[in-house]
């Protein structure tokens, strides 16, 4: 069950719901791009609906909106440790079905992993999420194959259909901002895609011996360690730490966590000056594993919801889609 | 009956006298040297029906037919008509070819249409400083250039742009990856350092190449929404000095740079030698006879540069002398 409401008093609602809420969505950043004059959409705080880029996938997901790339755990001084305030407000996030399943995941590794990650929590606790339906398949997605495009986890589903908007809210929470309203009743479902240009089949039977395949050096020797895949990644939620000395006073500081790349220089760093994995095909085999193998025995679903994120961004041109079908297809 | 040409003003029509007896050669400015690929099928037309079938892509981007027969110029500028419309060449009367070839060809690197590094769109500012110069007598040599890489060489032109952007840093972004850090260092100056984790521009030695955000994985790192430019000065070819043109403005603005120009243009009236074979005076020597600060006052003129822009007070040439 949904309704329709004008934009004019769609835009009336948002006017309320900021009075409680920050709310984020995918920005269309101009200039901001990797190459001159081009753009890049990622998740900023939005103050009216205008400013959702509603059309195409964001590059960047959403999960900086409930992991900050820099997060300041607390502060110290000699003898003191203060833990930062959390915003007084509640969140509200938009995103497309893949991210949902992605919250998923995240969820998976901050709060039924082992002890609850306090800071993750306290953000997702205040979040609530608005579904942005698909109408047609992004270039690179996968989600078909991976079980990702479709969901009914939605806190409130909102399509911008010109003078007007179609609404289905399942949250309590939000429904009393709909009451009273002028709208009129009629079926809402939301948009999904049926189909992707990508088809991805999951090999089923990696195991230790897949460490031996010579495709992670094909693929390894062609990536240059950016770690842009895993910054885009919605699933990916590797962090390092850092402590900061104030270089006035270097008794005080903070320490912060900051988002990390298992693709990255350092992120096996151990010490006594060892690395783990020094090669990129050894890191290349490190992720993919994790996403589709490693993952999956522990939470039972593989931790890729198949948002094609990663292929569209490598400056490489590395089909992470293109490797696993091949990982499949060498097992037929 | 010999041919009666007047070789002065076939030259300044943009045809070129060859050594050989009544043959010449055609010459098609392209200012960016950017154009639709229809205007190569009107240069292979003019090649083949007045031409040897011959056609030179010029050191300066365009197109010198070849071989054409000095009688047909008229009738190879009716054919020019089209092209010249295509490439908007400003021109006095239609059908008549290029009204001025002493201000050359505006030439430059693919620029931002296509190049990863370049940091503005090289042929639209091309083309817009054609507009405002073209036609003049003068010998003015004018390139662009995306990035400091300098692959179209501008800095053995009178003016060279170089394109910059001013490095925007936002702290919460970085992830302390270094990747700017390492690509400043081995593809540029080696201007970027870490401090507690986040990254040190310094200022006096960064120059604007962009590197550190086309390296950053997390747009920590973007572009200033300003387009930003170094004007090098007065560099040159020749029998003898020729030199590379030093910097004269660093971080300064398109509108400025179009002035300065414009600017130099009166000078060179001034100053020019009237004896000059044919008209024709490197910029660059006049301001070696006049001084670089009576240029500096007539290239000012008018000019509001961006607070933010370093002008040289001085500007300095070496090269090599082989007339001393």
């Amino acid at each position: 069950m949904g309704y329709q409401l004008s934009r004019k008093t769609a835009d009336e609602v948002f006017g309320k719901l900021k009075e409680r809420y920050d709310i984020f969505a995918p920005k269309l950043f101009q200039g901001e791009g990797c190459f001159s004059d081009t753009d890049i959409i990622r998740y900023g705080k939005i103050d009216s609906l205008d400013e959702i880029e509603y059309e195409r996938r964001s590059d960047y997901s959403f999960k900086e909106a409930l992991i900050a790339i820099n997060e300041t755990l607390f502060y110290f001084t000699e003898d003191e440790t203060t833990v930062p305030s959390c915003t007084d407000k509640k969140l509200l996030i938009f995103l497309r079905s893949c991210d949902l399943h992605a919250l998923k995941r995240l969820d998976a590794i901050y709060l039924e992993n082992g002890p609850e990650d306090f800071y993750y929590k306290r953000l997702r606790e205040k979040a609530s999420f608005v579904l942005m339906g698909c109408s047609q398949t992004c270039d690179t997605g996968f989600c078909v194959s991976m079980g990702a495009n479709q969901t009914d986890q939605y806190d409130l589903y909102l399509k911008l259909d010109g003078d007007f908007v179609l609404v289905d809210c399942k949250s309590e929470e939000l429904a009393g901002y709909f009451q009273h309203l002028e709208t009129e009743d009629c079926a809402v479902t939301a948009d999904y895609v049926t189909e992707n240009k990508e088809n991805v089949t999951l090999p089923k039977n990696l195991s230790v011996d897949s460490f031996q395949n010579p495709i992670w050096e094909s693929y390894g020797s062609r990536c240059i360690g950016c770690g842009r895949c895993n910054f885009v990644c919605p699933t990916c939620t590797c962090f390092t730490m850092q402590d900061i000395h104030y270089r006035d006073n270097s008794n005080v500081g903070e320490r912060r966590r900051v988002w990390a790349s298992c693709q990255v220089d350092g992120y096996t760093d151990i010490a006594g000056g060892n690395s783990f994995r020094k090669t990129q095909g050894e890191r290349m085999r490190f992720k993919v594993m994790h996403k589709i193998y490693d993952f999956e025995k522990r939470f039972g679903y593989p931790m890729c919801i198949g948002c094609g994120r990663c292929d569209a961004v490598c400056p490489e041109y590395i089909s992470y889609a293109n490797l696993i079908s091949q990982l499949a297809k060498e097992e037929a | 009956m010999g041919l009666d040409i007047n070789t002065k003003k076939a030259k300044k029509n943009a045809f070129r006298i060859s050594k050989e007896r009544g043959i010449g050669a055609s010459r098609i400015r392209v200012p960016g040297g950017y154009l639709k690929a229809e205007i190569l099928g009107m240069v292979q037309e003019i090649a083949e029906k007045y031409g040897n079938g011959i056609v030179h892509l010029t050191t300066r981007q365009g197109f010198e037919i070849e071989g054409i027969h000095l009688e047909d110029m008229d009738a190879i500028n009716e054919m020019l008509q089209p092209i010249i419309e295509l490439l908007d060449i400003n021109q006095q009367d239609e059908g008549t070819g290029y009204p001025a070839s002493g201000t050359r060809n505006i030439t430059a690197c693919i620029g931002n249409n296509v190049c990863p590094f370049a940091n503005y769109n090289t042929a639209s500012f091309a083309k817009r400083v054609e507009k405002e110069i073209f036609p003049n007598d003068l010998h003015f040599k004018v390139a662009f250039t995306g990035c400091p890489n300098d692959c179209g060489k501008v800095r053995l032109h009178d003016f060279g742009i170089i394109g910059m952007t001013m490095p925007q840093y936002d702290p919460s972004r970085c992830v302390n990856c270094q990747a700017c850090v390492k690509g400043c260092k081995s593809l540029s100056v080696n201007a970027l350092r870490v401090e507690n984790y986040k990254i040190v521009r310094d200022e006096e030695k960064c120059i604007g190449c962009g590197v550190c955000i086309t390296k950053c994985p997390t747009r920590a790192f973007t572009r200033s929404k300003q387009k930003y430019y170094k004007l090098t000065l007065m560099g040159r070819t020749g029998k003898k000095n020729p030199r590379l043109g030093e910097d004269f403005l660093i971080w300064a603005d398109e509108d400025s740079i179009v002035k300065i120009i414009l600017n130099t243009y009166r000078f060179v009236k001034e100053y020019i030698d009237p004896k000059a074979p044919g008209g024709k005076e490197h910029i660059g020597y006049i301001i070696d006879r006049v001084g670089f600060e009576e240029f500096k006052k007539w290239a000012l003129e008018g000019v509001e540069l961006l607070p933010e822009t370093k002008m040289k007070e001085c500007v300095y040439w070496n090269g090599i002398h082989f007339d001393r």
